[in-house]
């Protein structure tokens, strides 16, 4: 077969594209393949990942710019921009704009919970105080109370250490 | 060194080879897409530095701008690289291990994209090397991380454990017998996938196929892996059966001494020929029917890709002439 653009060499490129649901198929010699901008043999086939998602976000979030555009403060991306690219500027961005990345993210994993590999750059577990170390911080504060003549906190305190101390006896 | 691609591992009658690629970026520098070349090399110089702390001789520190358009697609063929990364330049850059089992590609998708390659079916061992890099790596920088929702990537597709885990397989019998349309939909159920073994919206070549996980946040590596073993090791089960049934056929038999015949003849192959009819000896191979080692037919199939038959042999630029330099290529190797 000819190239479809020259018409004199042998095509060698075989170009399959899927636009709006109509497959277009072309036949270019290398040439002109890498004149039309087919010159990567890797690219050019199937489908653009960012841009699928840049999809997937555009239908969820219909009409999103009213107003002041809100921008990430550490690359300065908003997050039209990050729709429309299908990529997400920063770590920082994933924090700005959390509440409005999370649906996606679901639609994509089905979860929104990490499970997995933890970095060092995770923040330390919050502590889980046990029933015993919450009452001895109370007691603490209680006392500090007495001691500033604040007797109605101290009493609320201590119906707080009662409460507690009544659900360890059970 | 012996390159870890020349062997064959566990199941490697089906399995050609497995891959686990972890996604990382550093949380002080914009992603990749939204950094200038002055950023990227600063990523690139810093990992360099934490990767050869240790004065390590088994890495190589490579820059993409260094290399040839035919060098960089070579590495592709040989699953090294991702296609895309092939084509960067400037603030792109690549760390491999002397056996390429290790690669790790700075300003990719993001900062760093760490992959360990192991032959036949290895998830469970080359993880375990991709974590401790990884480990290595994690406690000398910080990493873009949140709690929520695990390590944070350019695409939001791989948040959470942002590792891929994939597994080359060789099914000629099932694609043969019509089955992989049904196998993909059933896999991707599973929330796995097959695709052509060049990548993405690639066509299978030589009945090449890759199966890798989907889902990345929400399920831990650990599970990741066991779910993805086990349905490898169903598809081989089920193409050992199909090609055990299909060998048994005379002229399915006829067809793969008549392709053996074909490869120790020929003197021009193009690559789409010479991966049809390798496809048709290996199953020959893995069947028993040919003495042809596994290892040596695997090894054909990686240097016989068109970048790196022409980025090894000046001679071999024009397509003409590099279809001779394969035809004699494998001529060479099969006699």
């Amino acid at each position: 077969m000819l190239c479809q653009n020259c018409g004199k060499n042998e095509a060698t490129t075989h170009i399959k594209q899927i636009i709006n649901g109509d497959m277009a198929e072309s036949h270019l010699c290398s040439d002109c393949a890498s004149h039309l901008g087919y010159s990567d043999v890797f690219s050019g086939f199937g489908l653009n990942l960012s841009e699928l998602f840049g999809g997937f976000l555009g239908d969820m979030m219909p009409s999103i710019s009213a107003g002041k555009t809100q921008r990430c403060e550490k690359c300065g991306s908003s997050f039209d921009e990050i729709v429309h690219s299908g990529r997400v500027g920063c770590a920082d961005c994933y924090r700005t704009f959390y509440d409005k990345l999370l649906p996606s993210i679901q639609r994509i994993h089905g979860k929104i919970k990490h499970s997995g590999k933890v970095s060092t750059a995770a923040p330390a577990e919050p502590k889980i105080e046990t029933t015993e170390e919450k009452i001895e911080k109370l007691k603490t504060a209680m006392n500090d109370a007495v001691a500033k003549q604040d007797f109605e906190s101290a009493a609320k305190i201590r119906d707080e250490i009662k409460a507690l101390e009544g659900g360890e006896a059970k | 060194m012996n390159k870890w691609y020349f062997e064959k591992g566990d199941q490697g009658d089906v399995v050609i080879s497995t891959r686990i690629r972890l996604a990382r970026n550093l949380d002080d520098f914009p992603f990749p897409a939204k950094l200038d070349i002055g950023g990227k090399n600063k990523v690139n110089s810093l990992i360099k530095s934490i990767l050869f702390e240790n004065d390590r001789k088994d890495f190589s520190y490579i820059e993409m701008k260094d290399l040839s358009r035919l060098q960089a697609v070579s590495l592709a063929e040989r699953h090294l690289i991702s296609p895309e990364f092939a084509s960067k330049k400037d603030g792109s850059a690549l760390v491999l291990s002397s056996d390429d089992s290790v690669s790790i590609m700075l300003c990719e998708e993001d900062h760093i994209r760490l992959q360990v390659m192991k032959s036949g079916l290895a998830l469970e061992e080359a993880y375990d090397i991709a974590d401790k890099l990884d480990s290595m790596i994690d406690g000398k920088v910080k990493y873009a991380f949140d709690e929520r929702i695990g390590y944070l990537t350019q695409c939001p597709t791989n948040l959470g454990t942002a590792m891929r885990a994939s597994v080359m397989l060789h099914l000629p019998a099932l694609t043969r017998c019509g089955q992989m349309t049904r196998l993909s939909n059933t896999v991707s159920k599973l929330g796995l996938t097959i695709r052509g073994a060049n990548g993405e919206g690639s066509q299978p070549r030589g009945d090449m196929y890759q199966i890798s996980n989907q889902i990345t946040l929400g399920i831990t590596e650990e599970t990741a892996i066991a779910n993805l073993k086990s349905i490898v090791l169903q598809l081989v089960a089920q193409e050992r059966a199909a090609a055990a049934e299909m060998v048994k056929n005379p002229a399915e038999e006829d067809k793969i001494f008549r392709a053996l015949g074909v490869l120790k003849n020929a003197r021009l192959l193009s690559t789409d020929e010479f991966m049809e009819l390798i496809s048709v000896v290996r199953l020959g191979a893995a069947r028993g029917l040919i003495d042809t080692p596994l290892e040596k037919i695997n090894e054909l199939i990686v240097n016989m890709q068109p970048a790196t038959i022409s980025a090894g042999n000046s001679e071999a630029s024009s397509p003409a002439a590099r279809d001779a330099a394969r035809a004699t290529a494998v001529r060479e190797a099969l006699a």
